[in-house]
């Protein structure tokens, strides 16, 4: 499959697991909002250009917000997202490009810790901004902070479940493809 | 303007991450204020053709549940039935008619349609009811939502020409004018955004008796809901020290996690009654008319 084809699958099946399963289990507490969509961003390849990541990003943010009707609430949060993962990905890459040649983030491709630094940055970003947001409009400061965590802390889980079951098949970067 | 050319070029992707987060927030606070959102109605559209995919799934697990609420309604209701009534007098005959308009002078003033919930949150501070009706088949803004078995789901917010979005009563702004049935005093309803399982009923002064259990209806004085229906039961009662009335936590009539089959609810005077609110606030409102 190429990438462009494996990564429009892996939005579907994010934007529905995230529709379908995560927003509608019961109810477990005020302050815990499951979120795992904007794992697919963080799966991009690294070529992508920074661009076409930000578009991106605001497309899937778009899709959800469509379902959940918050118009711009997760597409704001994902551009966010979207903005900060090259920056990220820079200080956490090692400099000499012999030494690396996976092309999408993974555990495997960038050791668990500095896989595991990435994701929590980018998720406390994104949930940061996105409680942010609703908290413009509803509830006080101090519900804010423990929503950022409590949904930060569920929101990693997630992803290192989700790496721990479905770990991907990493091709090398060659000089044929 | 060779330095602009360079200027744009040096910080196009900072440019473009602006551009998408001002559209992005656009889009959000001009939602948060009208309910309305550019190209909101296509995405329904599109949203609709998924729900209505996975409701098809949902529906099978859900019947049981479903079931059991329509029986206990169309209990109710075989109970009104008028052979279940023996008149006294048989000199005279009363008939209901369902046309809109009769000779006698009735009319008709609320209308109902059945529709089916495609999909429905209750984790989120703003949730929304997204049914299966929409402007092709007369389905209005504000027009109100009843569940299966009659307990107040909510108020359309949003309309496309298939599908429809309800603002559930599990949203933090949602505000409703409700009775409590036994001492007939009226207060606001609301939801804090806590536990889906309870709404706030505040304004209740202190001196009626309450128990719990008590049954709130819908108000007199909504343009939306027909007065009179049941909206949900008294769980606990908490008076409030500051103030002279209570603070009620209301258990809602409504299964909210549960929605399967709901009632859309029409005011076919509600244009009339809208028209005449407006006027009147004109008339009295307006400064240069006051050599009343």
């Amino acid at each position: 499959m190429s990438d462009f084809l494996r990564n429009i699958v892996r939005f579907l099946l994010f934007i529905l697991v995230q529709v379908y399963v995560l927003n509608k289990i019961p109810h477990l507490h005020r302050f815990i909002t499951p979120y795992v969509y904007f794992l697919f961003l963080l799966w991009l390849p690294f070529s992508i250009s920074r661009i076409g990541l930000l578009i991106i990003g605001f497309m899937a943010g778009m899709a959800l917000d469509f379902f959940t009707m918050t118009p711009g609430l997760h597409a704001a949060a994902c551009v966010l997202l979207a903005y900060g993962r090259p920056f990220v990905i820079n200080i956490l890459t090692p400099k000499d490009p012999t030494e690396f040649n996976y092309r999408e983030p993974s555990p495997k491709a960038m050791g668990w810790t500095p896989y595991l630094v990435y994701a929590f940055v980018l998720t406390l970003l994104h949930h940061g901004y996105l409680t942010l947001l609703q908290w413009l409009s509803f509830g006080t400061f101090l519900e804010f902070l423990i929503k950022v965590v409590a949904t930060t802390a569920i929101s990693m889980l997630l992803i290192i479940t989700t790496e721990l079951l479905f770990p991907r098949r990493m091709k090398f970067r060659t000089n044929t493809a | 303007m060779r330095n602009i050319f360079l200027f744009i070029r040096r910080f196009f992707t900072v440019i473009v991450f602006l551009v998408l987060q001002a559209v992005a927030l656009w889009f959000l606070f001009t939602y948060n204020k009208f309910h309305k959102a550019k190209g909101l109605g296509v995405a329904n559209e599109a949203t609709g053709w998924f729900n209505s995919r996975y409701n098809t799934v949902e529906d099978f697990f859900k019947m049981k549940e479903e079931n059991r609420r329509l029986l206990k309604m169309n209990d109710s209701l075989m109970n009104l039935l008028p052979s279940n009534f023996i008149k006294a007098d048989t000199s005279v005959l009363i008939k209901k008619d369902t046309i809109p308009f009769d000779t006698l002078g009735n009319f008709r003033h609320y209308a109902w349609r059945e529709a089916q919930v495609m999909y429905n949150t209750v984790n989120a501070e703003k949730n929304y009811v997204q049914i299966n009706r929409g402007s092709n088949q007369g389905i209005k803004d504000n027009m109100g939502v009843f569940s299966s078995d009659g307990g107040l789901v909510g108020q359309v917010v949003n309309v496309s020409p298939n599908f429809s979005q309800v603002m559930s009563l599990l949203h933090v702004q949602n505000k409703v004018n409700v009775l409590v049935k036994k001492t007939n005093s009226s207060g606001t309803l609301s939801w804090d955004g806590i536990d889906p399982g309870f709404l706030s009923l505040s304004n209740i002064p202190k001196s009626d008796s309450l128990v719990k259990g008590d049954t709130i209806i819908t108000g007199n004085y909504s343009l939306s809901f027909p007065p009179g229906h049941l909206v949900g039961t008294v769980a606990e009662i908490i008076p409030d020290i500051s103030t002279n009335f209570y603070v009620l936590r209301i258990k809602p009539g409504a299964d909210f996690e549960n929605l399967q089959q709901v009632m859309v609810v029409e005011n076919l005077q509600y244009e009339d009654q809208d028209k005449l609110l407006k006027e009147t606030k004109k008339k009295i409102d307006d400064p240069k008319k006051s050599n009343r």
